[in-house]
């Protein structure tokens, strides 16, 4: 045996139990298969209506959302379409005004994070069009840092939102314009691209912009390109929401402390987002996780199918309950609770540390 | 006549007191009120220090006393083990002021034997970790709990000095050189003791929030002790009297172990907390060897150089309560260290139990070089330093028992 000499006294004292230890753990496996409770009935149908404890596991107290500034449960389906105006061409213009601030934001009960946000949220808002759209952003930097906006989708070198290129960063108290057009549909994600990127990102720049096909452009699968068209009768049958998987490194370790989709922890834990089984359910997610090398989202009791960046009209993935996405990676998620019972169906990340660090929710089917 | 102005200038005795008071009251009300400071901080973050000082396994979870050692009060908002958030409640608050104390308590499904981290998270967003090194229940208060624990103080603490003082009648017919060597033997050994003692309180003075400045804490006390014994032998009317000095110097070598194996009984104590029973008798045995010297450098003294002395032989009664007197503290150390161990207290009692040591070295050093001038000869002589290795030797062999 080694003698590591620079271990104290209470080290070993440490040691001595582990062995100890592991020998009464080995005992205790032989009594396991004997005596079990088999026999016990299922829990009756309905699944009573309690969101606190879940075993101990979550957090203490609520967050306030007023103070925020944002409510999780509006956030789900709070799209911004702009100021929308005819150009001469024809061609639709969306005129969106965005400004960086820095605000603090509570992301788990009592704990604040000093963040820098676009317009007073995280996510940033949700910015949609509809494919071919002229979009216009003018961005105003009220924070104390320089800051950028760069898109994911097509546009030109100038407005690429990166330093050194086009207008670059955006000093505090200057202002610039983002134009484009929006190509390719799907759903896209934009964020700062300001250096430190990680800081920059992971402080809370960023926010999902989707692209909505346009059914005229999709002769041959008008029908699904309809669907996703928001505002169309096939559009409004389904259940629309955007999640925005994101952390936050509070004590900046480098590691994030709180996971969440779109910013507090269990948010939808603590109040289940409600789901009618007659309707079809769309979930855009985009996921914005720093520090981690991916992210993922898992269903319970169901399957989903899955579109990879959405700029497919077919699924890129068919009947699968979970899957993952690297940062700035996104796709949608369409799936029903048709014929489900009524109760409470878990979706989480299915990296077990970031479900229990906050990334963890509820959909409360009620017929 | 100057002096007679000067007199008749002066302010009263009570004035003159009473004013660098109010001056320093106005630079008080100064900083509390206006602030001058204010640049320096205008837009920092409080500075949150939070120390775990002690982790209780319960069988329903874990029960955490949390101090605040910052400026600032601090308010715990979150709590996760091992990275999941878990409900806890606090008591008396989660909001936790400038050097006060709050019980957190936490339901959790803990495993026998495995480790568990629980990070305290600020409202800032900082947080701050305890381990769970193993978790086992921590033992409660019980007459069952309280004997098992004495009886570890007894095997480690009155047992082997009572086993060392077997030797007496085989030192009191060694021979003058032997003597003397069996005293340098004693110095090694606690010149051993000191260092060890020393070591022990630095590291737990740094897991002390620093603002109760452990490390000064346990010099100061080891000052103190050292400056109280000195004061205490400096009284003692000279080998006189009914006790004669090798006697005292027994008893006062028993009362430095005494102290130093307090401390020894705290730290064993508080890791029986985290092991309980799974340490196994080879440990206790370890410290058994370990401290069977002790019983050798308390009898030493005891034993006459010069035939002119004609000791007596002391009674039993007398080695009984060397025996208890360098042994019994262990018993007390357990307890401590199990059931109510608290860093702070640690940190003194060692200081306290270093402090004493260093008087017995100089005590014994003393008589030593008494010796030595009787015959004439140096006390750094060969047996002696011999002596001297030998008993660092063999405290530096036996400890490898107990520390692996």
């Amino acid at each position: 045996m080694p003698y590591p000499l620079n271990l104290t006294r209470r080290d070993f004292l440490k040691a001595g139990f582990l062995t100890g230890g592991l020998a009464a753990a080995a005992g205790a496996a032989g009594v396991a298969g004997r005596d079990l409770p088999f026999g016990q009935p299922p829990p009756p149908t309905a699944t009573p209506h309690n969101h606190v404890g879940h075993g101990g596991m979550g957090t203490v107290g609520q967050v306030d959302s007023a103070r925020n500034g944002f409510d999780p449960m509006a956030l789900l389906q709070d799209w911004d379409f702009g100021v929308v105006s005819t150009l001469p061409n024809g061609q639709t213009l969306r005129e969106f005004r965005i400004y960086a601030i820095d605000k603090e934001i509570e992301v788990a009960p009592g704990v604040f994070f000093p963040g820098w946000v676009y317009n007073g949220r995280v996510p940033g808002p949700t910015l949609r069009c509809t494919e071919g759209d002229r979009v216009r952003i003018e961005f105003a930097n009220g924070s104390s840092h320089p800051h950028t906006m760069h898109f994911h989708g097509i546009h030109s070198a100038r407005m690429d939102g990166v330093p050194h290129v086009g207008a670059g960063m955006i000093e505090p108290g200057n202002s610039t314009v983002y134009e484009f057009d929006a190509f390719p549909f799907g759903c896209h994600l934009y964020h700062c691209h300001a250096t430190p990127l990680k800081r920059h990102i992971h402080k809370g720049l960023y926010g999902a912009f989707i692209i909505d096909p346009d059914p005229a452009r999709h002769p041959e699968d008008r029908q699904a390109a309809s669907s996703r068209l928001y505002g169309t009768p096939e559009n409004q049958a389904v259940n629309e929401m955007i999640m925005v998987m994101n952390a936050f490194d509070t004590n900046f370790d480098g590691e994030n402390e709180v996971y969440a989709v779109n910013s507090i922890a269990f948010a939808y834990m603590n109040t289940p987002i409600p789901i009618r089984p007659d309707q079809r359910q769309r979930l855009y997610l985009v996921n914005l996780t720093e520090f981690d090398p991916i992210n993922s989202i898992h269903l319970h009791a169901n399957f989903f199918d899955y579109f990879d960046h959405g700029t497919t009209l077919t699924p890129t993935l068919r009947t699968v309950d979970t899957i993952m996405q690297c940062q700035a990676q996104r796709g949608i998620l369409e799936f029903s609770y048709e014929g489900f019972e009524d109760g409470l169906y878990m979706f989480h990340a299915h990296q077990s540390e970031f479900a229990e660090l906050g990334w963890m929710g509820f959909f409360e089917v009620k017929a | 006549m100057s002096v007679d102005i000067l007199r008749r200038r002066a302010l009263p005795l009570w004035a003159s007191a009473l004013l660098p008071l109010v001056a320093l009251g106005l630079m008080l009300a100064f900083f509390a009120f206006g602030d001058p400071l204010a640049a320096f901080k205008a837009h920092l973050p409080p500075v949150e220090t939070l120390s775990v000082e002690r982790v209780k396994v319960t069988p329903a979870g874990f029960e955490l006393t949390v101090v605040n050692g910052g400026p600032d009060t601090v308010t715990v908002a979150q709590v996760t083990v091992d990275d999941a958030y878990w409900n806890f409640t606090a008591s008396p608050s989660a909001t936790i002021p400038r050097l006060g104390r709050s019980q957190i308590t936490l339901n959790y499904p803990w495993v026998e034997a495995e480790p568990n981290t629980i990070r305290l998270m600020t409202t800032t967003g900082l947080t701050f970790d305890a381990e769970v090194p193993l978790a086992v229940e921590t033992p409660t208060l019980g007459w069952g709990e309280f004997l098992r624990y004495g009886l570890v103080g007894i095997y480690v603490g009155i047992v082997p000095v009572a086993l060392g003082l077997l030797w007496y009648p085989a030192l009191r017919r060694l021979g003058r050189r032997g003597l003397g060597a069996v005293l340098a033997l004693t110095i090694g050994l606690l010149v051993f003791l000191l260092i060890d003692t020393l070591l022990e309180g630095l590291e737990v003075a740094a897991e002390l929030p620093s603002v109760f400045q452990g490390i000064s804490l346990l010099l100061f006390a080891a000052l103190l002790t050292w400056l109280v014994l000195v004061v205490v032998s400096s009284r003692r009317p000279d080998s006189a009297g009914g006790s004669p000095r090798g006697m005292y110097l027994a008893g006062l070598i028993a009362l430095g172990i005494g102290l130093h194996n307090l401390g020894e009984g705290m730290a064993i104590g508080a890791a029986f907390a985290l092991g309980e029973a799974a340490l196994g008798s080879f440990l206790v045995l370890g410290f058994t060897l370990h401290n069977v010297t002790e019983g050798i450098g308390i009898a030493a003294p005891l034993t006459s150089a010069a035939p002119e002395e004609a000791v007596p032989t002391p009674r039993t009664r007398m080695f009984v309560g060397l025996a208890l007197l360098a042994g019994a503290p262990a018993i007390l150390g357990t307890w401590i260290g199990g059931f109510a161990f608290s860093p702070l207290l640690a940190v003194l009692f060692l200081g306290v139990g270093a402090g004493a040591i260093w008087q017995v070295i100089v005590e014994v050093g003393r008589l030593l070089q008494t010796y030595a001038r009787r015959d004439g000869a140096s006390a750094v002589s060969w047996p002696n330093v011999l002596g001297f290795t030998l008993g660092l030797a063999v405290m530096y062999l036996t400890a490898l028992l107990v520390k692996v």
